[in-house]
Formats: structure tokens, sequence, C-alpha cells
């Protein structure tokens, strides 16, 4: 692949440069909390790039993805509840149990299209949510105090920001690079002819409910990870958490970035949490600008930031 | 046994509550191929409206009234400002927009009336209990309730399959270019139809509020029961929504009361209350697995466009 100077390539450069060198600057300047900021951002950033996987290359409009947030998140957090601290138990739980619920919730969901695939994925994520709020032993509606983060020996020690924010970076990259491998194969090509057209695709000889699932699987248990390292940054898991909003939000950012582009819900969850940021010191009653503004960009703004940029360097 | 027969008709309420909440979403989604999240924000403003209104008036009668009114133009002033320019564009377009609008909602009532919620108090009239049965005595407001939505219920029938309106309407969800062709003012007749699931989702907001309180957020979650009701029903079917209603209101409500005796007889004491309440929150979840695995497209599928 050769590397062209043109806009968007050179957006995208210049958003790792910053995100790699963020730290520093931090150390720096003194300023602790656009670490803490951005940690959670590169967190949502790997969400969100699990859900395009499935809603940009797959085109199945998940509306459930906050339900692996909170799957990830628990694992973790009733592991460290039951007295298994070390990392390397929890996380592989949490991608387990992520996966599995990814399994049956797509063997579902996947008997239907359109309209009926967002609802579904919606209603389950949203009995995923009430079962969370319904587990009086781990805390039920107050949610999950997690007192040790998860423990890797001596490897890496996750109370160190820097060393935190570091590693969930390398899980971001992790992530992408993943999914960029996984649209070249020819599994990913599969994916995304059966979104373009279905049927055909079923006349070639391909199983499209099978590519889906293990698709959806996929997404799903990246997503997981996500919620593992989320549950670490706040060191607390609560059904609010996988609260329908939140899949909403992970949407959003995933259409604000450009879906469909492997790099969009990256730039897409640094715009809307950052602009959350600022709102929000700006006002207490920021989602009634936010509000209005999606409804501009799915009005007006086709293809999201990454889509502008592709036609400012073509114009 | 008298306990059973009032959560029956507790379950019946709130399914008919459903249903008006289900019916004005199917109605929009058959002929307009529209889905629309803020559905769920129309029912709440529905609440808050009557709660501001009969506080002004004095009169619950009075206040009921100007609230239907005010949701339904809430309802067309919605449409018009911003819902008609997302017709024939992509689902998920639409999704992120009525989600914009729901943020946009529940903030502006955060605004206007403050985050605590509000009670709408009842008039006399409607607290005392009726015998419904030798001995069995049920509350005066639930059955008007189970009175208004069984009469809203047939009304749209009425409207529906035995008016002009309803045979345009009909026409409308089978074929929308077609009856633009015929000279009919399709643009009106999708505004009137978006106001009418406005005024319905206000009316079911209403009827909720003096049962519980009236706070944000109060319609996100029963929004997604209707969808529930309208994957179980079939989309687009009011007749399939009404009877899925009915079904999940009354599994809902059934299945809280006794399902905690009910594992009490299996399990342990212990265990039965650490499991009943996640179970019976996942009970109608899982009728819909179970619909989707059996029939996909629903139980009482819309005909075939």
């Amino acid at each position: 692949m050769k590397f062209q100077l043109n806009v968007p390539n050179v957006v995208v450069a210049l958003v790792a440069a910053v995100l790699i060198l963020l730290p520093l600057y931090s150390q720096l300047s003194g300023n602790i909390f656009i670490l803490t900021l951005f940690t959670r951002i590169v967190i949502f950033a790997l969400a969100a790039a699990s859900l395009n996987l499935i809603m940009g290359y797959g085109g199945m409009m998940s509306f459930g993805h906050a339900a692996y947030l909170g799957i990830g998140g628990y694992a973790v957090g009733i592991s460290a509840f039951e007295g298994i601290g070390s990392g390397f138990i929890q996380w592989p739980m949490a991608l387990a149990a992520s996966a599995l619920y990814a399994l049956v919730i797509g063997a579902l969901s996947l008997r239907t299209r359109g309209v009926y695939f967002i609802m579904i994925t919606l209603a389950f994520a949203q009995m995923a949510y009430y079962i969370a709020s319904g587990m009086s032993r781990y805390g039920g509606d107050d949610g999950l105090t997690i007192y040790k983060r998860s423990d890797f020996g001596g490897l890496i020690d996750l109370s160190n920001r820097v060393q935190f924010y570091y590693l969930c970076l390398g899980c971001l990259f992790g992530g992408i690079y993943l999914i960029w491998r996984i649209i070249n194969s020819r599994f990913g090509m599969v994916v995304q002819g059966i979104r373009s057209n279905e049927q055909r695709m079923q006349a070639i000889g391909f199983h499209a409910n099978r590519y889906r699932l293990v698709c959806f699987v996929i997404s799903g248990t990246i997503c997981g990870l996500a919620g593992a390292l989320l549950a670490n940054n706040t060191d607390f898991v609560s059904p609010a958490g996988m609260y329908w909003t939140r899949s909403g939000e992970l949407m959003v950012m995933v259409v604000f970035g450009g879906m469909g582009s492997l790099l969009g819900p990256v730039i897409g969850a640094i715009f809307f949490l950052v602009l959350e940021e600022l709102l929000s010191q700006f006002t207490e009653y920021w989602a009634m600008i936010m509000g209005p503004l999606l409804l501009l960009v799915v009005l007006f703004a086709r293809g999201g930031i990454m889509g502008l940029l592709g036609r400012m360097s073509r114009a | 046994m008298l306990v059973l027969v009032e959560q029956s008709l507790n379950g019946l309420q709130f399914g008919l509550l459903l249903f008006l909440l289900a019916a004005g979403l199917t109605l929009v989604f058959g002929i307009m191929d529209f889905v629309n999240l803020a559905h769920g924000s129309l029912y709440m403003m529905g609440a808050y409206f009557a709660a501001t209104f009969t506080a002004w008036t004095g009169s619950f009668v009075l206040g009921i009234g100007l609230a239907l009114c005010a949701t339904l133009l809430l309802g067309i002033a919605l449409e018009f400002v911003a819902l008609r320019h997302l017709y024939g564009r992509d689902h998920l377009d639409q999704v992120l927009a009525t989600f914009g609008l729901i943020l946009f909602f529940n903030d502006a009532v955060r605004l206007i009336w403050g985050p605590a919620g509000l009670a709408l108090p009842l008039p006399a009239w409607l607290t005392v209990p009726v015998q419904i049965m030798p001995g069995v005595y049920y509350p005066a407001y639930r059955l008007s309730i189970i009175v208004v939505a069984l009469a809203v219920a047939a009304l749209l029938y009425i409207v529906v399959m035995r008016t002009r309106i309803g045979m345009l309407i009909r026409a409308g969800a089978s074929n929308r270019e077609m009856i633009g062709a015929l000279g009919i003012n399709v643009k009106l007749l999708f505004t009137l139809v978006f106001g009418m699931g406005a005024a319905l989702a206000g009316l079911a907001g209403l009827m909720q509020a003096p049962i519980l309180t009236v706070q944000i957020g109060m319609g996100e979650n029963i929004l997604i029961l209707a969808f529930v009701i309208i994957v179980i029903g079939g989309i687009g079917s009011i007749r399939g929504a009404f009877l899925a209603a009915i079904f999940v209101g009354m599994i809902d409500t059934l299945g809280r009361a006794f399902l905690p005796d009910l594992l009490r007889k299996i399990l342990s004491s212990s265990a039965a209350s650490t499991a009943a309440p996640a179970l019976s929150s996942m009970l109608i979840y899982l009728l819909m697995a179970i619909v989707l695995v059996v029939r996909p497209e629903g139980l009482f599928p819309a005909a075939k466009r």
C-alpha cells in the first residue's frame, strides 16, 4: 500500500502522533486531566472501531454494543470481587464472556434484517442491562467498585497512569490493525460482499449468515476488551454504563467519524468526547446542543469527518 | 385467586397502555417507513404537559385535554421542522437523528421543569375502589385506563378500516408513490398520521403519569418494550401490535408478581430472591427470542409490499 499525501492521511498521521506523544505533554505541562480524558477517549475509540467493523463493513446496525462494554467490565469486576486479581485470568474471561454473548445474541438477531435488527439488538442489550441491575450480590443498580486493578505480575502496572494509557493505546492500535487485516482478508471481502448483495453471495455459494455471525462475534469480543479496559480505568462497573444511550453514543461516534472508514471511529470518538467535555464546561445542558448537532450531521454531512476530509482533498 | 384477578387486570391495563404507544410507532413505520426513537419523548412530554396543565387549571380533565392537544401540536411541529426531511433516508440515519432528538428533549425538560420528577394527583372521584366482582375491588383509575384504551383501540380500528382517511392510510402503507400519483396530498397525510401517533403516545404518557412519577427518561424503557411488541407482533400490523401488547403486558406483570413465589418452591429462598428479579425482567425478552426463532417476521406480519 503506497502512502499518499492527501488530507485524510495527513490528519490521521497527526492524530496518531498526538496520541503517542500525549503523555509527554501531560508530564511536561503537569496537566493530568488531559491524560485521563484521552485514556477514556482511546478506550471508546476501540469500542467504536469494533462497532464500525459490523456497521461499516458488515452492514449490521447493532444498537446494543454497550452490552459488551458492560460484560467485559463485569467480568473484570466480578473476578476481582471474588478474589481473582490476575489479569491473565480476568481478561481472557472478559473476552470469552463477550464472545459467548455475541454468539447467542447474534445467532438470534441475524435471523432478521434492517430495522428489526436495530430493535432486537437494542432490546437484548436492555435485557443485559436489567440482568446487571438484578445482580444484588454484585451491587445491583449501584454498581461494583473495583478495589484493585487487574494484576499482570511485574509486566505492567495498571495503576500507573502513563503505563495504563500506553496499554490502552496499544490495544487500540492492535485492534485497528486486526480490523484492517480482517477487512482485507478473504473473509472480510466476503462479509463486505454480503453487505452489498446478499443474494448474489448466497448464489455463489457463501453461507451468508455464518460469515455475518463470525464477524458479529469478532466485533463483540473486541468491544469486550474495551469494556475490560474501561472497568480498569474507572475502577468501577455499573449497569448505568451499559444503558442503551451508551450504545447510541457509540453509533454516533462511528457516524461522526465516518462509517466504513478504518480510522473514522477514532476521529469520531475524539470529536464526540472532546466536544462533550467542552460543552459540559460551557453549560450543564450540553445535550441540548449535541442533539440538534447530531440531527444536522445526519441531514447534511454524510460520510462524517473522514468523508469531509476526503472531499477536501479531491476538491 | 383475588391476587390473580387483580394482577391480570394490572397486566391488561399495562398491555393496553403499551398498545397505545406501539400503535403510533407501528403506524408511522408502516406508512412512512420511518423509525422514530423520539416516540418515547412524546410519551414523556404528554405526561409533563398533563402535570403542568392540571396544576394551572386545577382541573384534571381540562389538564388532560389540553395536554393531549399540546402533544398533538408538538408532534406536528416536530414532523414539520425536522422529521419530514428524513423520510426516504436510511433507517440508520433516522435512528441517529431521532436519538439526537431524545438527547435534546431530555435536557430541554431538565431545563424547563428541573431534574426532580413531578406528580400528577388524581381527583377524588378517580381514587375510589370499584367493586368489579363480589368481594373484588379494583382502583377506579386503573379501570378507567382500561376503558379509555379499549375505546381508543376501537376508534383506531374504525378510523383505519371504515373511513376515507383510513383507506388513504392503508393505501399509503401499501404503495406510497401510487396514491401520490392519484392526486392525494401525501405530505399532509404523513403529517396527519405522525400527529395521530404523537397524540397516542402522549395519551399513554399522561394516563401512566398518576401511577408512576413524571420524570426524565420515563419514555425510554417503555419505548424499548414497544419495540419488543412490534417485533413480536410484526412491523406495520396494528392487530399484531394489539395482541402482542396485551401478551407482553400480561407476561411482564404476572411474571413480576408470581415468579418469585414459584422460584421459591423450586430453589432455596436465598437463591430465589437473587434470581427472581433478573429472571422476571428477562421474561419478555425470552419471549421475543422464542418468537424470533419460530417466526422471524413476527406473529401477525402485515401484508407484504
